[in-house]
């Protein structure tokens, strides 16, 4: 392309630092690394305990060019409802706060400190990077482990066949908190997912995204398939880009025509051990999930 | 690096200081872009989880300091003008 | 309220807790209820609703979320308060050492009581006293009167740049908590003046200039770290002392030196040593029958005044604590702290006041036959109990 000055299609500056110690191919920090484009500088970090704080910050180092903090595994939310006052106080509210963290972090043991969060309308952009189990320790399940993945708690034998219960659906917790905006996300789609953090920034008052982290060594997969795992996720239905606007439910992607499960199944190791029977019980479920997102599109 | 400074409750004040620890050391395949092929669609950019596809003057330049060679951007490129080439076969 | 003259007022302590906290005029406050630390939560509510402070007010939905919450204002940059107790206190105690750690000016006020179980809403000391170890400077109170001068203190100790550290002022649940007491309220503006406008030391969230708060510290640091904790605990006691100094100087009140306060030891043949509103009760005893008793009152229990102790109790015929906790299995916390600092004085242990039974006079006449008798040494005697 020598000549041609190269057209960007996301914002340039890069917010996170090369350095960091997270695996090669890690979905989450690349979902950290897009997203603080569209949050941009003007924006205090609040990240919890998991792969994301400690690859990023081994004292003296950090990879933040944005203010940061850190303080536990289960308190994001609280923390951040604490900056956000803070800032009310010192009269700057013009400073976005935004969270980063894991799906453990959000959907299990932070649960009850952002339901507050969101409950109290704290002005914040809560992103939860979900890699589906808790990585940071070894790759044990979390509540956003989906049915069937082999994890180090959960692993696949004669009795379990590995996870036996469905994904929390956090964003819809999270609609029905009243959160104004709610958005899924992956980062296998970039824009989308910028677009999204943009118009969570500009919402008044709490805004979740769930953005879907592939995670080479916690599923199974060469690093360098991080964004083709996505992007099979999103095909296949195994995990559906919406926004939902003040309740108002939008499919921001369709997939032209979706892809059996089996194609993203059978290139994780975590799936590895799933019969056929399993792979169509799956097949099923997400073709009962999508049945109900078509209904609530048309409802709309 | 020279001796540890020790801050009052460990505050890091050096944003983006990370950049000292060089991750290039850890790649095994090295990712080498044909600009040639290149059709600037910034992919490769996009992709990276580390920030190391750069958007030079005219081209996109790959920061092998911190490449850790996870071939992403070989991967989610349309034209294949990145090629993972194993370190050691590098001159 | 009793109207009692322009600025006396006859008020409970946990009033005098609230009435600190808008003297100091806080930012953000995040707390939670429990007895019998919640009317604090309450008066500071209507102080707001009211218009008579002009802060922040974070309703969360626990302590956990309190201290969390403060945690991240104060590292925002602006002063901050919250109040607990009991088995709120132990929900927070993660995050204490994360508040320590990160060195932050955090006060909060406990209105002491037992921890379950079984569940108990009276006075002791065990929700403090086992947070100890959390680097938290611990000041304890005696009178209503010493609650609202304590808080207004406390944020001078705390933002102090030789200290940053988080301190927790502590007061008998209900004894003082819901006790009305003549309560002298110092002028706002000269609390204001005292504790001066809030400029963070070390660290502020600030996109103006990014810093990395709470980052990963590994072998190669985390020790440097904690004994610089260390280090500013025990520069806090020179600071302790000099705030209880100009609090004298300023507003005519001190509290001994600011970390003991001793009662009738100059020529005491025995000393007792205690915490909190039991000190009421062992001075009254020494007034009314025991004229050859002193008393040490332990108001900063960390930072230990270990040495200044160990000197009042030298050559005495009996020394004993009361403990209002235990430690399980081994001697009672006071008892181990003073003995720490003095290995060769014989001293009593005694053990009373547990989930809010009363500590009577006979009860304090009882610890000082402990001591006369000699007994206690190896092991803790328990006060008023029926097994
Ligand atoms: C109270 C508490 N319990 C457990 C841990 C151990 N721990 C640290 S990170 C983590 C898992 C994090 O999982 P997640 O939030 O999904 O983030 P990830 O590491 O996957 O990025 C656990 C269990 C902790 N730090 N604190
Ligand atoms: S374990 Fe997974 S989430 Fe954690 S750093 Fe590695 S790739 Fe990222
Ligand atoms: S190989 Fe991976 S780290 Fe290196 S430039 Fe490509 S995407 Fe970035
Ligand atoms: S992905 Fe390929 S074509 Fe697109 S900019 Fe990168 S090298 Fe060029
Ligand atoms: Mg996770």
């Amino acid at each position: 392309m020598s000549g041609r000055k190269p057209r960007l299609p996301i914002p340039k500056e890069e917010l996170l630092a090369p350095g960091h110690r997270a695996c090669a191919g890690c979905g989450s920090a690349l979902c950290v690394r897009l997203c603080l484009k569209a949050l941009g500088r003007n924006t205090i970090v609040v990240t919890s305990t998991g792969c994301i704080e400690v690859t990023t910050t081994p004292y003296p180092e950090t990879a933040w060019e944005v203010p940061w903090i850190h303080v536990a595994f289960e308190n994001a939310a609280a923390v951040a409802s604490g900056v956000e006052r803070a800032l009310k106080a010192l009269d700057r509210e013009d400073v976005t706060v935004a969270v980063f963290s894991g799906d453990g972090g959000t959907v299990d043991i932070g649960f009850q400190a952002l339901s507050g969060m969101a409950e109290r309308g704290h002005n914040v952009v809560y992103i939860c990077y979900d890699n589906e189990a808790y990585m940071n320790t070894g790759v044990q399940r979390s509540g956003a482990t989906p049915p069937y993945a082999a994890t180090t708690t959960t692993p696949a034998g004669k009795v379990w066949r590995g996870e036996m219960r469905p994904k929390k659906d956090m964003p819809r917790i999270m609609v029905d908190h009243g959160v104004p905006y709610v958005a899924t996300a992956c980062i296998s789609h970039p824009q989308d997912l910028i677009k999204k953090v943009e118009k969570a920034k500009e919402t008044d008052g709490p805004a979740y995204i769930h953005v879907l982290c592939p995670c080479p060594p916690g599923w199974g997969y060469d690093s360098s398939e991080t964004v083709e795992i996505g992007e099979l996720a999103v095909d296949t239905g195994m995990w559906v880009l919406y926004e939902v606007e003040d309740g108002e439910f939008r499919l921001t992607y369709r997939p032209r025509e979706r892809k059996p499960v089996e194609e993203y199944l059978k290139r994780q190791k975590r799936f590895q051990h799933l019969t056929e029977e399993e792979i169509e019980e799956i097949q099923r479920m997400v073709d009962e999930q999508w049945e109900e997102l078509e209904r609530l599109e048309r409802e709309r | 690096m020279s001796e540890m400074e020790y801050t009052i409750g460990a505050v890091i004040k050096e944003p983006g200081s990370t950049r000292r620890n060089k991750t290039g050391r850890w790649r095994v395949f090295r990712p080498v872009l044909d600009e040639d092929k290149c059709v600037g669609c910034a992919r490769c950019f996009m992709f990276c989880p580390d920030g190391c596809v750069r958007p030079a003057e005219d081209a996109f330049k790959i920061d092998y300091e911190y490449c850790k060679g996870c071939g992403i951007c070989a991967k989610v490129c349309p034209v294949d003008a990145i090629e993972m080439v194993l370190e050691e076969e590098m001159e | 309220m009793t109207e009692l003259g322009p600025d006396v007022r006859v008020i409970n302590g946990n009033y005098a807790a609230a009435e600190a906290v808008r003297l100091v005029d806080v930012d953000v406050i995040a707390a939670y209820p429990i007895t019998p630390q919640t009317p604090i939560v309450e008066y500071l509510s209507e102080f707001i609703a009211n218009g008579e402070l002009d802060a922040e007010f974070i309703h969360v939905e626990s302590e956990h979320s309190a201290i969390s919450a403060v945690v991240g204002a104060s590292a925002t940059g602006v002063r901050v308060f919250t109040a607990t107790a009991s088995q709120g206190l132990a929900l927070m105690h993660e995050v204490l050492f994360i508040a320590s750690g990160l060195r932050l000016p955090i006060v909060m006020a406990v209105a002491n009581r037992a921890l379950s179980a079984p569940i108990n809403i009276w006075c002791d000391h065990s929700d403090t006293v086992a947070q100890r170890d959390t680097c938290w400077i611990q000041l304890y109170c005696e009178s209503n009167q010493e609650i609202l001068d304590t808080i207004i203190q406390a944020y001078r100790i705390a933002e102090h740049e030789d200290v940053l550290l988080p301190v927790m002022v502590c007061f008998d649940g209900f004894t003082l908590s819901h006790t009305l007491e003549p309560v002298a309220i110092p002028d706002e503006e000269r609390v204001r003046e005292f504790v001066g406008e809030f400029e963070p030391v070390h660290c502020r969230l600030d996109p103006e200039e990014p810093m990395t708060i709470g980052p990963v510290g590994g072998p190669d640091c985390y020790m440097e770290f904690k004994k610089m904790q260390h280090e500013a605990m025990e520069r806090a006691r020179e600071v302790i002392g000099e705030v209880n100094r100009e609090f004298s100087d300023a507003f005519g009140r001190s509290y001994g030196d600011g970390l003991v306060e001793e009662y009738n030891t100059e020529d005491a043949d025995y000393i007792v040593i205690a915490m909190g509103s039991v000190c009421g009760t062992v001075k009254h005893v020494i007034d009314e029958e025991r004229p050859d008793v002193g008393l040490v009152r332990v108001k900063a229990y960390r930072p230990f005044p270990g040495d200044r102790i160990a000197e009042i109790i030298q050559d005495r015929e009996g020394v004993v604590t009361i403990d209002r906790t235990h430690s399980y299995g081994a001697m009672p916390p006071l008892w181990t702290d003073v003995k720490a600092h003095a290995p060769d004085v014989e001293v009593s242990s005694t053990i009373a006041g547990l989930g809010g039974r009363d500590v009577r006079p006979e009860d304090v006449l009882r610890a000082i036959k402990v001591a006369e008798e000699g007994k206690g040494t190896d092991e803790p005697v328990w006060i008023n109990v029926n097994v």
